[in-house]
């Protein structure tokens, strides 16, 4: 994707430079909204400590994606349907609590193969569009339309408002479920509310990102955020900030260089993670300050 | 009836891969650390391609990566068991490397690989040759009898890891030790089944032996043994369906056969309630 000789070094121009195509423009749009909409969400599935359940949701829209193109409808449709499908199907399993889910797991983790084995057949039953499925798997950044941005930006929109809605009950049944049920909050409707939006979001985000990289924009940005500090405010606007600084700092990177758009985004998500560890490992003391204004909430910072 | 030499390779590793991932993954799901198999499934992957794209031995980055990280991701938890989020984190960006080596190899090779990372993500078990068969099957033995020869103390150890440590088991070893198991079995599963379907691998059999029996050693011997039966039944449905891939024909067989269990286990529950409130109802 070698269009330019390289970077001048001067941010102004080399904004100008590569907004000049339309194809950039739509890139950095819909990386905007994705970056927002995936971190907000990834920071409730972090706090949810839901990292597995996420990660099916985004696998699931694979199938649902080829299945779509094999029968001949949109993409769009084959990703709505199978996430929000999926979202229902692991609402209705029971939880056992954080981290014990071990027969459940197996279950989510059997549908998980099974859905992408079936994702598997359907482009082996429809030859030719093998090339395509690189673009499902692992997105397709630069070839997005100003229709897509539009639908994108209108999910998002969506989604947000509701999570706006639900937010505030939301984290409290996250962190203490128990408390939150005692107080006549509707944990388990919650809880599946939480996983449709998931389910939709990763449906939406994973048309632009692939289904294989939509998680690393759920996951990373939240962890660092939630590893630096455990204000839930503080955390959700450092998540919403780390997304877009990635997504921006891939989509530059990736102009300038052969490499995939995916690569970049997750390795800086992936560097910044890192130093928020260092620095947690490293100075402690500044971490029991600013943790000192609210009890930890269980398993944020161990 | 002779039986093709492609058949019969798949049929040799395919036995010994399943009857080390259903040893494997009985303890991944015991041990609730299937999204450490999930993250597996992806540095697989990863593993592959870069091997590919440096061009050495595609099982060499197989193992070298699910080996390395299974480790890591156990040195970053505690006691060997590390956290999801953190799982999730480092998963995510090597998956992110793997799409840079996918580049870096199709762009080095322009002509006709462009079904590389197919093959890689979804397995081909029906193109193994007989000395890559071998290969699997002696790998694959080697995990077996290294999971039966430590299933005691493993099994203290994933139950109760307090108790166990007193008792003087050392858990933490086991832990890494395990870990190591699980990257070696979904190397293997991978060549079967593909590294994105290996999980289903290790999950789909153990889950459904635990559900027909609470005795562990029994769950463990029927998961390996369901493992293959499924393998031989998904190989053997393939080919005689062409159309349909090997790797969606074992799955397929192996979540049929957890559904089948989920529905009939809950049932015998059912039965076995109805009958005691029957016989108390008798009673009274």
């Amino acid at each position: 994707m070698t269009l330019a000789d390289g970077p001048s070094w001067n941010p102004i121009i080399d904004l100008q430079q590569m907004w000049s195509f339309p194809f950039m423009v739509n890139a950095f749009r819909a990386g905007t909204i994705v970056a927002v909409l995936a971190g907000v969400m990834g920071h409730f599935m972090v706090l949810r400590r839901q990292s597995f359940a996420g990660h099916t949701l985004s696998l699931i829209g694979f199938p649902g994606a080829a299945g779509a193109v094999l029968i001949g409808v949109a993409a769009s449709y084959g990703y709505f349907a199978f996430c929000l499908a999926g979202a229902l199907v692991i609402a209705a399993m029971p939880r056992a609590g954080p981290g014990g889910y071990s027969a459940e797991s197996a279950v989510i983790a059997t549908v998980q193969s099974f859905a992408l084995a079936c994702g598997f057949l359907f482009v082996a039953l429809y030859k030719g569009f093998l090339n395509g499925v690189n673009a499902l798997l692992f997105g397709n950044f630069l070839g997005i339309s100003t229709g897509q941005v539009i639908v994108l930006g209108v999910v998002a929109a969506v989604s947000l408002a509701v999570l706006g809605v639900i937010g505030r009950p939301l984290a409290f049944a996250s962190i203490d479920p128990d408390v939150a049920t005692a107080r006549n909050v509707p944990v388990r409707a919650l809880s599946g509310a939480f996983l449709v939006l998931l389910g939709a979001a990763t449906a939406e985000a994973s048309q632009i990102t692939g289904t294989l990289l939509v998680f690393a924009l759920l996951v990373m940005p939240a962890a660092t955020a939630q590893t630096l500090t455990a204000r839930p405010a503080r955390a959700l606007a450092l998540t919403a900030a780390i997304g877009l600084v990635v997504t921006w700092l891939g989509l530059s990177v990736a102009y300038y260089t052969p490499f995939p758009v995916g690569f970049f985004v997750t390795s800086f998500a992936f560097a910044g993670y890192v130093a928020a560890q260092a620095v947690r490992h490293t100075r402690p003391r500044w971490r029991a300050v600013s943790t000192a204004g609210s009890p930890s909430p269980t398993g944020i910072a161990r | 009836m002779t039986w093709p030499p492609f058949l019969l390779n798949a049929l040799l590793a395919g036995t010994a891969i399943a009857v080390a991932a259903g040893l494997v993954g009985y303890f991944v799901v015991l041990r609730a650390q299937v999204f450490t198999g999930d993250a597996l499934s992806h540095v697989a992957f990863t593993g592959a391609l870069a091997a590919l794209a440096l061009g050495v031995d595609e099982r060499l980055g197989l193992f070298a990566a699910t080996i390395g990280v299974g480790i890591a991701l156990g040195a970053l938890g505690e006691r060997g068991r590390a956290d999801d989020v953190v799982v999730g984190s480092v998963f995510a960006w090597i998956l992110g490397l793997g799409v840079f080596f996918l580049t870096l190899y199709t762009t080095n090779n322009s002509a006709g690989n462009g079904n590389a990372g197919i093959n890689v993500l979804f397995g081909s078990i029906f193109g193994l040759n007989r000395s890559e068969a071998v290969t699997a099957t002696i790998v694959a033995a080697v995990i077996a009898a290294v999971v039966v020869t430590i299933a005691r103390p493993l099994l203290f150890a994933s139950i109760d890891g307090a108790v166990a440590a007193a008792r003087g088991v050392p858990v933490r070893m086991l832990g890494y030790g395990f870990l190591a198991l699980v990257g070696a079995a979904a190397a293997e599963a991978s060549q079967a089944v593909g590294a994105l379907l290996l999980l289903g691998m290790l999950a789909a059999p153990a889950g459904t032996a635990q559900r027909l029996t609470t005795r562990p050693f029994s769950a463990l011997l029927i998961s390996a043994g369901l493992a293959v039966g499924e393998m031989w039944a998904g190989l053997a449905l393939s080919y005689t369906v062409p159309a349909l891939p090997p790797s969606f024909a074992i799955l397929a067989v192996a979540t049929g056969g957890y559904a089948l269990a989920l529905l009939l286990t809950r049932n015998t529950h059912r039965v076995r309630r109805g009958w005691r409130t029957e016989r108390s109802a008798k009673r009274a």
